[in-house]
C-alpha cells in the first residue's frame, strides 16, 4: 500500500520536476532546492522578524496600534517587511510539506536515512507553533479566533490548572504579561526550530543550506513583487465581547482549526497524535533492506581520503593509521550510515580498471557487489554485444531510466560507483564502440552527489580523472528519471548514430587473459532497495 | 535574448507560486459559527464544598506528625463534585467539574437564561441560581461567569 503511494507520488513530481528542468535547468528547478529554500526563507523570517520588532509595542493596548502603524505609515519598509515575515513563513510551510512528500515518494527516508526523517517531525510542530504563536501577536479578530481555538485545544489536554480559554471570552481579563510571554515563546520556539534544522542536517554530506544565488535574487524580487501587490494586513481590532465569526484564515499554518469545530478537540489531538507517530515510525514500515556496508581493505588503502571526500552519506572518516603502513590515516566506514552506494568504490585509486592482479582488491568496496565483479560483468556485457550494429555498452544506475534497457547494460547502485579508468578500459581495448552513463534525473540524483562527482570526474575537476585520451565523442552521459525511458532510448538511440559516423578505434592490445577471466567469487549484488 | 526569456519565465513561475501562497494566507474566509448566531459561554473556576468535613486530630495523631505538619484540624483536600445546569431556551448544559469552560452557538435573538449549580452534599435543589432575560445581538460572547468570593452568578 505504501509502495503504492510512493510511487504515485514519485509520478506526480516527476510530471512537476521535469518541465521545471527544462525551464529552470538542473541547479535552479527550485523543487531540487526545498531544503536550501526552507533554510532561506527562515533568515528572511528572522531578519524581517527582528525589524518588525523595532516596530512592535508588547503591551496589550498598543500591540495593535502598533502593527497597524507599521503596516500603514510605514508601509514601504516596516509595512513590506510584515509581508516579508508572514510570507515567507507560509513559504517555509510549503517548503516543509513538499521537502517531506518529495522525499517520501523518492523513497529518501529509510535505511540510514531514517535520522534525517525522524528529526525532521518535530520540524513540523515547531514550525507550526512559530507561526500560531505569530498570529496571536498582531491582536485583531483572525489573533482573537487564534487563541480561542488554540486555547480550548489546549484545555482539553489535562494540563492547565483553569481553562487558558476564559481569558479570551471578555474584557479586562487579559494583561500585558500574556502579551510579553507570547513575544518570549515567538521568539524561543523559532530558536528551537533553527536547532532542530541543525540537527535534521548532520548525517548530511554537503547539505544544501543556501540556495544558488540566481534562485535567491530571483525569491527575493518575487517576494517584493507580492508584498507590494498583496500585503498583510490586520482584520480589525480584537473586540472580546464579540465573537471572531468570520475569519480570514491562513490556509497554510491553520487547516487544523476549522476541524475543531467539525471533529471536536479530541479527534483532532487524537488525529495529530497519529499522525506525529505514524510520521516518526514510517522509516520502518517497512525497513528498508539494505545490502551489506563497504568494507576497507587496509592492504590497498593509502589513506587518500578521496573516498570520505566523495560520501554522501558522513559514513566514511578518517582515523589513524592502525596497521603500521607508512600512511598516517586510513579510511573508517560506518556501517549505520552507508547505503552501499559504491560511491567510494569509483573514487578510490586502488579501483584502476588496468590492474592485471588474479584476485583483484581496491582499497574500498561493497561486499555485495565488489569492483571486481563489477569489472568482470563489464566485460560479460560487453562481449554480449557482439555481432550488434553499434555496440553501445551502458552504465545505468539502478534508479534512473536506463536500468530497463534490455541489452548492453551493466547496473549499478550509482554510476558514480564506475572509476573513470573502467571506461579508459572499454573503449581502450575496443570492448564496445561508445559508453553510455545513465543515471538519474540531474536534478534528482537518489544518491544526492553521484551525477556531480561522475561529471566532475569526466571533466578533470575531480580525482579520479577520466584520462584525456579517451574519446570524449565515444561518451555520453544521460541523466534521466525511471518514468523517462522513452527519453533514454531516444538519447541513446541518437548517441548509436553518432559513434556510427566515427572512424574506427585503431586497433588495440587484446584484454589481459587474468581481466578477461577473472575468477568470482562473489554473489550477484542485490540491488537496494529491493523490498519484496 | 532566449536567456532573458528564459530568465522571465522563471520569474513568473515563483512569482505565480508566491502569488498563490500570499492568497491562500487570508483567504477564503472561513466562518465559525452561522450568520446572524451569538455564542453563550458557560465558564468558571470554583471549589465546592470538601468531600468530608474537617476532623479535629488527637494529641498523639499530631505528635506523630512532621513539626512542619502538626495541625490540628484534618481536612482532606478532595472537593465534591459540581452539578450545573443551564438552561438557554432548550438548551442544557449538564453537569460539570469544578473548572467549566463550554460554548454554546445560538440563534441572536431574545432569551431566558437560566444558571443552577449545586456544590454542597444536598442531594435535591441547588446552592446557587441566577436567572435573567437577556437579548443576544449578531456576534455577541454572552458569558456566564461564577464569583466564588460572593457566591453568584456573574452576566457578561
Amino acid at each position: 500500500m505504501i509502495g503504492v503511494i510512493r510511487s504515485v507520488l514519485r509520478r506526480g513530481f516527476e510530471w512537476i520536476e521535469r518541465p521545471l528542468d527544462r525551464l529552470f535547468g538542473p541547479a535552479l528547478n527550485p523543487v531540487a532546492q526545498l531544503g536550501a529554500l526552507g533554510f532561506f526563507f527562515y533568515w528572511i523570517v528572522a531578519v524581517s522578524g527582528i525589524y518588525l520588532f523595532i516596530f512592535f509595542d508588547t503591551g496589550i493596548e498598543r500591540a495593535y496600534e502598533s502593527v497597524e502603524n507599521l503596516t500603514n505609515n510605514h508601509w514601504y519598509h516596516a509595512g513590506v517587511m510584515r509581508s516579508f515575515h508572514r510570507y515567507a513563513s507560509d513559504l517555509m510551510v510549503v517548503m516543509l510539506v513538499t521537502h517531506l512528500l518529495r522525499e517520501f515518494a523518492y523513497d529518501h527516508y529509510r535505511g540510514t536515512r531514517w535520522f534525517s526523517w525522524f528529526t525532521g517531525v518535530p520540524i513540523i510542530w515547531l514550525l507550526y507553533t512559530s507561526g500560531i504563536t505569530g498570529y496571536w501577536l498582531v491582536w485583531d479578530k483572525l489573533a482573537q479566533y487564534v487563541a480561542l481555538v488554540t486555547s480550548e485545544l489546549l484545555d482539553w489536554l489535562p494540563i492547565f490548572g483553569e481553562p487558558i480559554a476564559r481569558n479570551f471570552v471578555s474584557t479586562g481579563t487579559l494583561t500585558s504579561r500574556f502579551f510579553s510571554l507570547m513575544v518570549f515563546m515567538h521568539v524561543a520556539v523559532p530558536l528551537f526550530l533553527l536547532s532542530a534544522m541543525w540537527i535534521h542536517i548532520l548525517h548530511i554530506s554537503r547539505p544544501k543550506m543556501n540556495p544558488p544565488r540566481t534562485l535567491a535574487a530571483m525569491t527575493l524580487l518575487a517576494l517584493i513583487a507580492v508584498s507590494i501587490w498583496n500585503p498583510a494586513v490586520s482584520q480589525g481590532h480584537v473586540d472580546l465581547a464579540k465573537a471572531p465569526v468570520a475569519v480570514g484564515l491562513d490556509w497554510l499554518f491553520l487547516p487544523l482549526y476549522p476541524l475543531t469545530d467539525l471533529w471536536g478537540n479530541g479527534a483532532v489531538w487524537a488525529f495529530l497524535g497519529a499522525f506525529t507517530v505514524m510520521l516518526g515510525l514510517m522509516p520502518w514500515l517497512p525497513p528498508l533492506r539494505r545490502a551489506k556496508a563497504a568494507e576497507v581493505d587496509l592492504a590497498h588503502c593509502n589513506g587518500c581520503a578521496r573516498c570520505a571526500e566523495d560520501c554522501p552519506y558522513e559514513a566514511i572518516r578518517m582515523v589513524r593509521r592502525s596497521d603500521g603502513l607508512h600512511f598516517p590515516t586510513e579510511a573508517q566506514v560506518n556501517p549505520s550510515l552507508c547505503v552501499s552506494c559504491g560511491i567510494c568504490v569509483g573514487s578510490c585509486p586502488s579501483s584502476t580498471a588496468f590492474r592485471r592482479s588474479q584476485e583483484f582488491k581496491t582499497g574500498i568496496d561493497l561486499p555485495d557487489f565488489s569492483f571486481q565483479r563489477l569489472r568482470e560483468l563489464t566485460v560479460e556485457t560487453a562481449e554480449s554485444l557482439h555481432g550488434e550494429k553499434e555496440r553501445i555498452l551502458v552504465f545505468a544506475c539502478e534508479h534512473g531510466g536506463g536500468a530497463g534497457h534490455l541489452t548492453g547494460v551493466v547496473p549499478l547502485p550509482c554510476v558514480a560507483m564506475i572509476p573513470p579508468s573502467l571506461i579508459d578500459l572499454v573503449l581502450s581495448k575496443k570492448l564496445a564502440d561508445g559508453v553510455a552513463v545513465a543515471g538519474c534525473a540531474e536534478s534528482a540524483c537518489f544518491n544526492r552527489l553521484g551525477i556531480a562527482w561522475t561529471e566532475q570526474r569526466f571533466a578533470g575537476e575531480r580525482d579520479p580523472y577520466l584520462r584525456t585520451r579517451v574519446p570524449r565523442n565515444r561518451l555520453k552521459t544521460i541523466w534521466v528519471s525511471a518514468l523517462e525511458t522513452s527519453r533514454f532510448e531516444h538519447e541513446l538511440a541518437a548517441f548509436a548514430e553518432r559513434v556510427a559516423a566515427i572512424p574506427e578505434i585503431p586497433s588495440a592490445l587484446p584484454l589481459p587473459q587474468t581481466i578477461a577471466s577473472a575468477p568470482s567469487p562473489e554473489p550477484k549484488r542485490m540491488p537496494e532497495g529491493s523490498v519484496p | 535574448m532566449t536567456g532573458y526569456l528564459r530568465r522571465t519565465g522563471q520569474f513568473v513561475v515563483i512569482l505565480l507560486l508566491f502569488s498563490a501562497v500570499s492568497a491562500f494566507a487570508n483567504w477564503p474566509i472561513y466562518r465559525q459559527i452561522p450568520e446572524g448566531s451569538a455564542v453563550v459561554v458557560l465558564t468558571f473556576v470554583h471549589g465546592a464544598d470538601r468531600k468530608a468535613e474537617c476532623r479535629t486530630r488527637s494529641p498523639e495523631e499530631i505528635a506523630k506528625l512532621a513539626p512542619n505538619m502538626r495541625r490540628v484540624l484534618d481536612c482532606p483536600r478532595g472537593r465534591r463534585p459540581i452539578y450545573v445546569e443551564l438552561d438557554l431556551a432548550d438548551k442544557i448544559a449538564g453537569d460539570g467539574h469544578s473548572r467549566v469552560y463550554q460554548r454554546f452557538v445560538v440563534p441572536a435573538g431574545q432569551y431566558e437564561i437560566a444558571v443552577r449549580m449545586r456544590d454542597t452534599p444536598r442531594t435535591e435543589g441547588f446552592d446557587h441560581e441566577r436567572k435573567e432575560t437577556v437579548t443576544l445581538v449578531r456576534e455577541q460572547m454572552f458569558v456566564v461567569d461564577f464569583r466564588s468570593e460572593s457566591g453568584e452568578f456573574v452576566f457578561r
